[in-house]
């Protein structure tokens, strides 16, 4: 058995594992996060992907201890304080959710294609997903829940930009808070 | 009903994505129940085999180990509709991957290592493998008892002796003289593998045993009530020891109907003293232990005069069942009464034989039998076509079921049955039927176009019956307890849209009880044969008017009106013409309570039902009767390119029409047609089970078994949605789950000859099929 630490959802957690332990069981059983799934146990569905250290793994192929002192994201962390993430959010508007079982670990590759590139084009979507297999959406309304994703944050970002430029702005003037109150 | 409608076809979104994006929403395989054993199977790796010996002393002898059984203490017999099948294989095992042995264990490790514990001798038979040679005489039964087997007598007609489950025939007009007298004949003989369904959701099942002979079980199930009937026939016990939970479901595509993993959970959970047991099968059982979609060998004969009309058609379909007959004989049953296409056929024969052979068994797969019987059926049009020279849609326009004609059982097509050549035609005009394709600039590619038809009607016993319940909370919101299983379809959105227009409420205030319980949810009989939105619907416009009748009454007495005074909208109940004389559904959900403290009425409980009318069972002889409920038809129209040089194929575009009678939700109808149409290019182009000389199952992981990926893509896709209202539907609505996935391998294979020239009869159109067909040509040309 091995003492192991890490960080999952950025809540620190401590478990004493078996050798064979995957990060997934580990994830599932013990941690009670299932919302990672099992769909084949052997990396060929992608529906148990999560992010090790913000990278998209399936979990089912890491074992437990290697993600010792690791960060670990689920789809349990996805909704920061009740709020729907914009990639969540997408999800629903775009249709792109059926019987839900490939949805987490499409989430959380999407997440992770969002994060290294917050501007994807339609391919990069398509090989970011491709590792995640789904029997009920044909994956079109899935695309597009990316893309509307993407086009909200960045709409969001410029948004943000614009909101900060305009709070320098004001300050050099005034002196005061940002949209000049 | 309202002029406007405020819900229904509408694009409302689904209830149920914010469980499904947060990960909340729990599965069988998310469930745990206190006490809970983990189970692992032994599997036989022989197609056909005597078992001489088990020896399970070494895994008994294994700490955690808590129950291992084998068949032979098993003495059920398990069927849908032909018992044939043991919890455990007992004696022989008649295909591989068949459970032999089960362990329940403290935990899955300890379950597996159990399993591999277990000693099995074998003594292997001679397998039967291709239902063709399973038909000749002197072929090895599968079954050599069948004759002993219960069965549902006058529908189904097995054959002793022989390897026949069901023999389903159709008989019309004078076959031999039509085809005597035809001016142009055609014979062609079609193959389409087995397949799997593929659920991202493997089978699961918890089931605990409970003292008295009850038994609580929870299940990826598409069909709750059908489980606790069959446990119940099964072990003999009354249904309401049966209490069976369903809760989200990770897809099903027909193959979570019937039964499957229940009964062995049961069984290994009275050996273990009545702690719950859980069995989850691995991707790898998915494939080679549950069912399969069965294999076909179509031959399709059509004679057709030089004007262009049907004359006759005969076809015989072999159908590989493999070891046991499940659904399978009802897909060759409803296959028959639709095996001759939506198409006028004066003079029709038709044999469907399901046939026992030694490989994973047939069930359920959405589209049921057709879209394996249209592969072979709209292939063998556009060949007709080549010798009457004529253009394949003009000849399905010239001879699609039209008012006035009947079908190939007898049935008078009408203008409520909807518009085949409407459909017909959108395609047509979608992909730009009649201008040639652009030429691709490579010159090694090629491109061509295709279209075929396809229809279904759901295939379900004549008394097939649902019900549902609403109740009014306090707050005046409805909640609607059904069970029917929304496994992904949407079906539960839109029975919430029908729920808020009948009762004049928000959807936002309609709920829908995702957990299925047979204790306190209504009866339905199954989840299958896009039927659920239909009846569910037509059952929840009933109990909606339940509750309104009582809302009146209750607020008629409450404003001192007649009942017939009283008219509901907004959540309100008031008096006609004085809506200021109103009572908020809130204040009657419960009862209505006077100023003084008198009340009135008591709590709004809804009660609606449907049960199938007008159904007949089918003639044994001549398959002559009515078996549908309603149709639904469509058509695909296709273009595709593909590279001379490596056999690749791409669709460049896709168009679906299907007449739907009613589009009630149009985000989740297309949903489903986007969805259902990449499944069938999966079918199309990369699926189909493979199997060796001893019927060892080659390819059962996504490695070797392809299912299409975000990569695999039309470029186009295309859905078309008429509505010519089914008289009967719900807001005139048909169902349209299975079909968007039908005739999309009829209608590439008839875009591929007009690519590249050559008639292609067997499934998949896989790139290595295709290159090796083309260089055959080229050499022998």
């Amino acid at each position: 058995m091995h003492k192991i630490a890490l960080t999952v959802n950025g809540q620190t957690e401590r478990a004493t594992v078996p050798a064979s332990m995957t990060l997934l069981e580990l994830l599932r059983e013990p941690l009670h996060l299932t919302g990672t799934k099992e769909g084949c146990g052997i990396g060929e569905c992608g529906a148990c992907t999560v992010l090790l250290d913000g990278v998209p793994v399936t979990a089912c192929l890491v074992l437990a201890v290697e993600a010792d002192g690791c960060e670990v994201r689920t789809i349990e962390g996805e909704a920061g304080n009740g709020e729907l993430s914009a990639l969540q959010k997408a999800f629903i508007d775009a249709g792109a959710v059926q019987c839900g079982f490939c949805t987490p670990g499409m989430v959380m590759s999407a997440r992770a294609l969002l994060e290294r590139n917050p501007n994807p084009s339609d391919d990069e979507i398509v090989e970011a997903v491709a590792g995640n297999l789904c029997r009920c959406t044909g994956y079109e309304a899935i695309l597009q829940a990316v893309r509307l994703a993407a086009g909200r944050l960045q709409a969001k970002d410029e948004a943000a930009d614009l909101l900060n430029a305009r709070g320098t702005g004001t300050e050099s003037v005034g002196g005061g808070k940002p949209d000049g109150k | 009903m309202a002029s406007e409608l405020r819900y229904v076809g509408k694009p409302a979104s689904r209830d149920d994505a914010i469980d499904k994006v947060t990960g909340a929403a729990r599965y069988t395989h998310d469930l745990t129940v206190p006490g809970m054993l983990h189970a692992a199977l032994v599997t036989s790796p022989h197609a056909f085999a005597r078992i001489v010996r088990v020896d399970t002393s070494a895994a008994d002898a294994l700490p955690g180990v808590r129950a291992i059984l084998t068949g032979n203490g098993l003495c059920y017999r398990l069927g849908l509709y032909l018992q044939d099948k043991c919890i455990l294989a007992r004696g022989v095992v008649r295909y591989q991957g068949e459970p032999v042995v089960a362990v329940a264990a403290d935990t899955l490790d300890i379950a597996r290592e159990a399993c591999r514990l277990v000693e099995v001798e074998y003594e292997p038979l001679d397998p039967v493998l291709d239902p063709r040679d399973a038909l000749e005489k002197g072929a090895p039964l599968v079954h050599p008892d069948l004759h002993t087997y219960a069965h549902m007598e006058g529908v189904y007609f097995p054959e002793s002796g022989t390897n026949i489950a069901h023999h389903q025939k159709v008989r019309k007009g004078d076959v031999d003289a039509a085809f005597a007298s035809a001016d142009v004949t055609l014979t062609a003989k079609f193959y389409n593998p087995p397949v799997q369904h593929v659920p991202m959701e493997t089978h699961a099942a918890i089931a605990q045993a409970l003292p008295g002979g009850r038994a609580e079980i929870w299940t990826s199930s598409q069909s709750p009530y059908t489980v606790r009937h069959l446990m119940s026939v099964c072990f003999d016990v009354p249904h309401a020891n049966i209490r069976v939970h369903v809760p989200y479901v990770g897809g099903g595509f027909g193959g979570k109907a019937g039964l499957h993993l229940e009964p062995l959970a049961y069984v290994l959970s009275k050996a273990a003293a009545g702690r719950p047991v859980k069995v989850v099968a691995t991707r790898e059982e998915e494939f080679n232990t549950l069912p399969s979609r069965q294999g076909l060998h179509s031959t399709v004969e059509i004679g057709a005069d030089r004007d262009g009309t049907i004359v006759s058609l005969k076809a015989t379909y072999v159908w590989d069942a493999g070891a046991y007959a499940d659904y399978g004989v009802n897909v060759g049953r409803a296959a028959a009464y639709s095996g001759a296409g939506p198409y006028v056929v004066p003079n029709c024969w038709i044999d469907s034989y399901v046939v026992y052979t030694n490989k994973i068994f047939g069930t359920a797969y959405r589209g049921f039998g057709h879209l394996e019987v249209l592969w072979g059926i709209e292939r063998a049009i556009d060949m007709m076509t080549r010798k009457l020279d004529m253009d394949p849609v003009e000849f399905r326009r010239a001879n699609l079921l039209r008012e006035g004609e009947t079908t190939i059982t007898g049935e008078p097509f009408t203008a409520g049955h909807g518009s085949p050549v409407e459909c017909l035609d959108a395609v047509a005009r979608a992909i730009d039927w009649g201008t040639p394709s652009q030429p691709p600039p490579e010159p090694h590619k090629v491109r061509g176009k295709g279209i075929a038809m396809l229809h279904k009607a759901p295939a379900m016993p004549t008394y097939t019956s649902c019900a549902v319940v609403i109740k009014l909370d306090e707050d005046g919101a409805a909640d609607l307890l059904v069970s029917g299983v929304d496994y992904g379809q949407g079906t539960y959105t839109v029975l919430r849209q029908i729920a808020a227009e009948e009762l004049k409420i928000p959807i936002e205030k309609v709920h829908v009880t995702w957990e299925c319980d047979t204790a306190f949810s209504p009866y339905d009989w199954q989840t299958v044969a896009s039927r659920f939105a239909y009846m569910g619907g037509n059952a929840i416009i009933e109990a909606a008017a339940d509750c309104l009748r009582q809302i009146r009454d209750v607020a008629a007495r409450a404003l001192d009106v007649a009942p017939n005074e009283i008219v509901c909208d907004d959540g309100a109940a008031f008096v006609k013409g004085q809506p200021d004389r109103r009572i908020a559904y809130a204040q009657l959900a419960l009862g209505y309570t006077f100023e003084n403290g008198n009340s009135i009425g008591g709590p709004v409980i809804g009660h609606g039902r449907y049960i199938a009318t007008g159904l007949t069972h089918l003639d044994p002889k001549t398959g002559q009767g009515l078996p549908a409920q309603y149709w639904t038809y469509g058509a695909h129209g296709v273009e595709v390119e593909v590279d001379t040089q490596t056999g690749e194929i791409e669709i460049l575009d896709i168009a679906t029409a299907l007449d739907a009678g009613k589009v009630l939700n149009p985000k989740l109808c297309v949903g489903q047609i986007v969805g259902g149409v990449v499944q069938g290019l999966g079918s199309a182009l990369w699926e189909g089970f493979q199997f060796d000389e001893n019927g060892r199952f080659l390819n059962p992981a996504f490695v070797d078994y392809k299912i299409p990926t975000a990569k695999d893509l039309p470029k186009r896709s295309q859905q078309i949605l008429l509505e010519n209202p089914q008289p009967g539907g719900p807001y005139g609505a048909r169902g349209i789950a299975e079909h968007p996935m039908i005739s999309v391998p009829s209608a590439v294979g008839n875009a591929l000859f007009d690519a590249v020239g050559i008639e292609f009869t067997t499934l998949p159109l896989s790139y290595e099929r295709i290159l090796l067909r083309i260089r055959e040509e080229s050499e022998g040309a």
